[in-house]
Order: C-alpha cells, then structure tokens, then sequence
C-alpha cells in the first residue's frame, strides 16, 4: 500500500489513501463527521459547513480538503460543536420548519442532526419567512419552506440524472433555489425516476402519496442518531482486535 | 411543608400535551404526592390561588388572551416550561405567520372553498378575544426558563423533566426522548 498515508484525527491514529478527504478517511475510520450538503454518489458541495475542522489551527471543510501524511485534524471539539450547533439553529430558525406536519420527520437530516446535538429549541429567533410551495408536478412537490439550500438535488439533477433541473439564484440571503422553467416544477424535466429526488436532506423535495408509509418508532432516525451505521464500523473493528 | 405547586395552561395549542401529561398513565398518582395543580385544565382551576413552582405552556399565542394567561403565567410561577412545538415555536398554527390576518380571516370566514357565510361577516364580537398580527411562540413574550420539544412531548419527557427539576437534579433527556414530532 504505497499510497497509504497516516493522519491523526482527535488524537485517534487514522490510515487513509493518497487522494481521499478527511470527511472519506474519517467515515472509513468509523469516526462521524457531521454533514448536511454531503453524499457519497455526488462532488463535495462544501456549502453547509457542518463538517468544519481544524487543520494547522486553520478552519477547513473536512470533505473538500485532501489527507496529507502526518495531518492533526481536530474534530470533535467543544468550539467546534458549538459551531455546529449554531448552524443547526439557524437553519431552523431562518426557513419554516414545521416537523409535526412534515412527511420528512423521522427521516429528516437536519433533524436527526439537532436530536444527535440534543436541541430542544434553537436560540435565535424565528424568521418566519413566507415562502411559495410548489405542487405544480404531478407526481413531486417542492416546499422552499423546508429548503436548506445545499445543494445536493442541483448536483444530483446534474452530475447524476445529466439535467439541470434546479439552480441556485441570487446571493446571500436573498439565494433561492429555482427550477429550470418559466416558474412551474410542471415544466421542467424532472421525471418520477431521478436521483435528485433521493437527494434532499430535508422534505423541500418530496415524492407525492407515499408521506407516513413508515410509522413513528421505525424511521431512520427514531432510536439511532444520524451517524450511527459510521461509528458501528469502529466499533466492530475495536470487537476484532 | 406544603408540596410544590404546578399550574398548566393550553394556549393556542390542542391539548395534545395534556393528553401526553396524562399518558404518564399510574405515575400520576405519584405525581400528586409530589405536587399539588394549581390553575389548570386538569382542576379546572381557573385562577391562581397561590404561588407555582412551575408552570407547564402549551401552545403559543395566537390571540390577546393568550398573551394575557402567559403574563399571568410568568408572574405566578418561578419556573416556566414551554411544552411542545407550539408553545416553542408556534407550531401548527404558526403556518399562518408571513400570511397577513386579513387575508387569513378572508380565506377562513368568506373566500374559502368551503365556507357559506351570505352576510360575509367576519367575527368581531367584542367577548371574542383579538387575534394577534401573528403566532408567537411563548419565548417571544415572556421569559421561557426551559423548553421541552414534541409534538406531543413523549410522557416519559414531561415526567423526567418534572421530577428532575422537583428534586433540583439536572436534566438529562435520552436520544429517544428529544423529538420533535
């Protein structure tokens, strides 16, 4: 393995290969890294800023930035964590997030993210902004309500399924997600079949009639916080030793 | 000595957290050997009679008389819980934040698909309480000293947390026990 190289993660020796990111290295190491904007099929969008790290006393996005040999990453640190938990809180309070009547609850990233950090309620106030649902596709709806603007169904809709069905506009706070149509989800390409639609984190993009089919108690994130499949394998590697 | 106090009141919430209050099922009897309720639905106590330790909010407040029980609330109680995402966030009922109220009075006493109102009368009998520009969760207008999501709350929260802070032990929810649906 010449392409081997050691990196040290929390102070947890960690052995990865020549051209994968702290994110990559780390998830294979059974160490989880917080992550909204991230997937494994797609390039690292690096918008979410979840998996903020320390490198060289430097802030970086642990699934953008390549292992190096002999590289001290800190992850799993208090101002790190409060960090995080901030990021959480304002994606909450900046959209509308109603989780008792969103089909997404259970299954929700952003949520199982806020239940792992152990939020009760955010801390800074609600914005309440008045944002447009779009039911317009029969079979799909599209709730900016719920929107975290990472990106993942833009590059699911582009580097998976070869179209170009949602776009970014605008900046800062005035960025919204589009669809690439006149205004309607209706008119665009997007089909039953595509992989943008397996890609929101949160229920701004839905599938229509199939809400609740799995009931409370049995979903993703119901008993096992987000992460849990990651830190299982250092765990079963611990059990081998 | 005298048990603690504990006073609940529903505001713009459905009572669901109620229910969950009582889903603590046989540990109710419990509960009153460790408190007595004061002004609440579960009494049916309407006023203040004394003092509370704690006071249980659900829902938020969606009209003036809300506000009014929530003052009320935090001047009678030494601590306030926000119970449920209503009272923490609005909830449901904060759906209709970002909605100017007249479009929403529109919507529900003469445009809506549903609706048969001939005169096209909108209440606004002086006995209705007024209905707030928007729905504020309970923090935003009073002092909130802890909040406990769900919706509702599990049972086994409100009881943790219940007899957490009646003994004045630290709260330490399990993963299953922070949700929010």
């Amino acid at each position: 393995m010449s392409d081997a190289i050691t990196l040290t993660i929390d102070e947890v020796e960690v052995t990865g290969r020549k051209g994968q990111t702290i994110l990559q290295a780390a998830d294979d190491a059974g160490l989880y890294i917080p992550r909204l904007c991230w997937v494994k099929k797609l390039k690292p969008g690096a918008t979410c800023r979840l998996c903020t790290v320390m490198v060289n006393n430097r802030p970086v996005a642990a699934c953008t930035q390549p292992i190096t040999e002999g590289m001290i990453v800190l992850h799993d640190t208090e101002p790190l964590n409060r960090y995080r938990r901030n990021l959480i809180d304002m994606m909450f309070v900046e959209g509308n997030h109603m989780c008792p009547v969103c089909e997404k609850s259970g299954n929700c990233e952003l949520q199982a993210l806020a239940y792992r950090f152990g939020i009760t309620a955010p801390q800074y106030p609600y914005l309440f902004p008045r944002r447009p649902v779009d039911a317009s596709h029969p079979d799909v709806f599209l709730d900016q309500n719920r929107c975290i603007q990472c990106g993942r169904c833009v590059r699911a809709s582009q580097e998976l399924d070869g179209k170009s069905v949602f776009q970014f506009f605008g900046r800062g706070a005035q960025k919204k997600l589009g669809v690439n149509a006149e205004a309607r989800l209706a008119d665009t390409n997007l089909n039953l079949t595509d992989e943008a639609l397996n890609s929101c984190p949160v229920g701004a993009l839905l599938r229509k009639r199939v809400g609740y089919a799995i009931p409370v108690g049995r979903r993703l994130y119901d008993l096992q916080p987000i992460g849990s499949e990651i830190e299982a394998k250092a765990r079963r590697a611990a059990n081998r030793k | 000595m005298d048990k603690p106090k504990v006073a609940t009141a529903s505001l713009a919430g459905c009572f669901g957290c109620h229910m969950s209050l009582l889903d603590i099922d046989d540990r109710i009897l419990k509960l009153i050997q460790l408190v007595d309720f004061d002004k609440s639905p579960v009494d049916d106590i309407k006023k203040f009679t004394d003092r509370c330790a704690v006071g249980l909010i659900e829902g938020g407040c969606a009209n003036e008389e809300n506000v009014k029980v929530l003052q009320d609330f935090r001047r009678h109680c030494d601590l306030l819980i926000a119970i449920g995402e209503c009272a923490i966030m609005g909830g449901l009922p904060a759906m209709r934040n970002g909605i100017p109220v007249q479009e929403c009075l529109a919507e529900a006493y003469q445009k809506g698909p549903t609706v048969h109102n001939p005169s096209q009368q909108i209440p606004n009998d002086p006995e209705l309480p007024l209905i707030l520009d928007r729905v504020y969760p309970a923090h935003e207008v009073v002092k909130i000293d802890y909040q406990l999501p769900g919706c509702p709350p599990p049972a086994d929260t409100l009881w943790e947390a219940l007899v957490a802070l009646l003994n004045g032990k630290p709260l330490h929810l399990p993963y299953e026990l922070i949700k929010y649906d």
